[in-house]
């Protein structure tokens, strides 16, 4: 079983790209659950959802406590919130942001963690230009796709599509997003993690 | 068809293959979304013919269903919590009345403190209202339990709840396998009512009655309940033979033919606790579990006849009788009369306690080395009721207890100013 924690803000969408991971495997013939954790309903506050992929029946009901991969929507969530709370050293983390983990603090986690499973994409610069809003998080996915392989560009795309189905243009223009992400994140990959990590502060 | 689908989404959908002609309901947290997904099939006539009832309140959302099952009409509503108990009187009235309503309720806490996340405290103050209550482990069976329960309201002329546990069912996406119009239509006939108000055939539904006749009618309630009982178990093999699933019925029991301990519980938390029964499993314990469907009518022979081998019985609910300790517990005592079987109550999960299972773990080894409490609170944070008990007794004006509690986590702005 794959293990995913979204960590976003209220209006950013963490829920739907829980959804629409899980909707994206589950096109791939996998088992796949995928829930809130809801705290205050309002825009804003931090925001956190899970999507378990799995080659079987996912029973289980309690939170992401040990995730496989974080995927941080917002980054200014890095300092507040104990983001990195149970991920094991074999684990995955992607940041929406265009700085490098050392701009973000976060230089340590190379550290602690492989460090080409550590990757900073500006998913909100890509969505706000290819869709015209700063929604990163189907946008996210493609990049998801790219870092873990734990489900193909393909089956975001389609996922995409099948959730925005009432809004042809909307879903491709966060396909789109996608796309861009998923490329993105395989040209950082080959850099070696450099260009994610970035140069350490002075 | 097989989709990656919503639990209220799912219980929506599946609603809507079960032709109710009105739906009514008002918007509470976790259920709104099944209520919107079913007004917008109404509004897109997808589903037709349906009237979709906007109403002013959950007392209001029971009434109209009452109003439009004396018509005739095959009813549903849903709601939960505050809304349930907002509409208490008329949920005592649809059964006493023998009303088929079907309701979902998405479970959740109680309050004060205001709460809107997952325990079953809404469905238990429900407990004795004369509806049939049955509790779903997956999004699957939230779905397949609809169609079961009008064809059960229909046929025993009893209102059905449908309880699936608030956000961690109603808001989870989960592969589940909707049935078609033709399959749906198969297994539910249309509504033939047993009593309607009819202009060309005039009487009154509601009568008062007197001493004279009121436990007669009481007690022709139970025996409904008790036809219930036979049929909830017909049905669910019904059901699996034309579904291929197996959903409903009274009980699930899950490796517990030889068990030393079995876990009883309802609802979701079914689906963690066999994770941890599992591997407890693999370290050589022996130990079950027994998932309860139908809460009320109570399968009070299924239960005994379940757990009349075990050596303990551990009794997880996400509800608690203050004063007093489990609710589903003590069930499960009465099944137990006679019989050497100690039963152990875990409440879990209140307000949206995260059931781990870690915690379950533990609680499950202690059993299995006869070392559990007979009643556990689970998770529970001594040390923050320690310090709201020494304020209470330092000081006669301690302030509200919750607001203290949250001031000692520092989760909360509470003090003004």
């Amino acid at each position: 079983m794959f293990e995913v924690r979204f960590h976003g803000r209220g209006g950013q969408g963490a829920v739907t790209a829980a959804d629409l991971l899980a909707l994206a495997a589950f096109e791939e013939g996998r088992y796949a659950q995928s829930f809130p954790s809801f705290g205050s309903e309002r825009m804003g506050a931090p925001v956190v959802a899970y999507c378990r992929l799995g080659e079987r029946e996912i029973r289980t009901r309690e939170p992401v406590v040990a995730p496989d991969c974080l995927i941080v929507i917002d980054p200014t969530l890095v300092h507040q919130v104990d983001l990195f709370a149970g991920l094991g050293p074999d684990g995955y983390v992607l940041v929406n942001s265009t700085r490098t983990l050392h701009e973000l603090g976060l230089g340590s986690l190379a550290d602690r963690f492989r460090p080409e499973r550590l990757l900073t994409v500006p998913a909100t610069e890509v969505a706000q230009r290819q869709i015209g809003r700063p929604l990163p998080n189907a946008a996210l996915l493609g990049s998801f796709a790219a870092l873990t392989a734990q489900v193909t560009i393909e089956a975001v795309s389609s996922a995409i599509r099948e959730r925005f189905n009432r809004n042809p243009s909307v879903a491709e223009r966060n396909v789109a997003a996608a796309a861009e992400l998923f490329q993105q994140a395989r040209q950082l990959m080959t850099a070696n993690g450099r260009a994610v990590l970035g140069a350490p502060p002075d | 068809m097989l989709r990656q689908i919503e639990g209220s989404r799912a219980v929506a959908e599946t609603v809507a293959l079960c032709r109710p002609e009105v739906v009514c309901a008002y918007p509470i947290s976790p259920q709104t979304h099944i209520i919107e997904a079913l007004g917008e099939l109404v509004k897109t006539g997808e589903l037709t013919p349906c009237e979709f009832i906007n109403v002013e309140s959950e007392f209001a959302a029971m009434s109209v269903a009452i109003g439009a099952s004396a018509a005739g009409a095959r009813a549903f509503t849903a709601t939960a919590s505050q809304g349930l108990l907002f509409m208490m009187e008329a949920v005592y009235n649809a059964s006493g009345l023998g009303f088929p309503i079907v309701m979902t309720l998405a479970n959740r806490a109680v309050g004060a403190p205001i709460n809107i996340w997952n325990d079953h405290s809404d469905a238990m103050a429900a407990r004795d209202a004369g509806w049939v209550q049955l509790f779903a482990e997956t999004v699957q069976e939230a779905a397949d339990l609809h169609i079961q329960a009008f064809r059960l309201a229909e046929e025993v002329s009893v209102p059905v709840m449908v309880c699936m546990d608030g956000f961690i069912l109603t808001h989870a996406t989960e592969r589940v396998d909707l049935p078609t119009q033709e399959q749906v239509d198969a297994f539910l006939p249309p509504y033939v009512p047993r009593q309607v108000l009819d202009p060309a055939d005039p009487y009154s539904i509601g009568s008062m009655v007197g001493p004279e006749a009121f436990e007669e009618v009481r007690y022709l309630a139970h025996a409904r309940q008790l036809t219930a009982l036979g049929r909830i178990g017909e049905l669910g093999a019904e059901f699996a033979e034309a579904f291929g699933r197996d959903s409903g019925g009274l009980v699930h029991p899950y490796r517990s033919a030889d068990a030393d301990v079995v876990v009883v519980a309802m609802g979701s938390v079914l689906g963690t606790i066999k994770d941890v029964i599992d591997t407890q499993r693999a370290a050589g314990h022996r130990i079950g579990a027994l998932g309860i469907t139908s809460f009320r009518p109570f399968p009070i022979d299924a239960v005994r006849n379940a757990l009349k081998g075990a050596r303990r019985v551990v009794v997880v609910e996400k509800a608690i009788s203050v004063g007093f300790g489990g609710v589903l517990s003590t069930d499960v005592a009465m099944t137990l009369s006679g019989l050497p079987v100690p039963v152990a109550t875990v409440v879990a999960g209140l307000g949206g306690r995260t059931i781990t299972k870690t915690s379950l773990g533990d609680v499950f080894e202690a059993a299995l080395g006869d070392q559990l409490a007979p009643l556990t609170f689970l998770d529970l944070n001594r040390g923050l009721v320690e310090r709201e008990l020494e304020r209470m007794a330092l000081h006669r004006r301690s302030g509200p207890t919750a607001e203290n509690m949250l001031r000692d986590l520092g989760v909360t702005g509470s003090r003004i100013g």
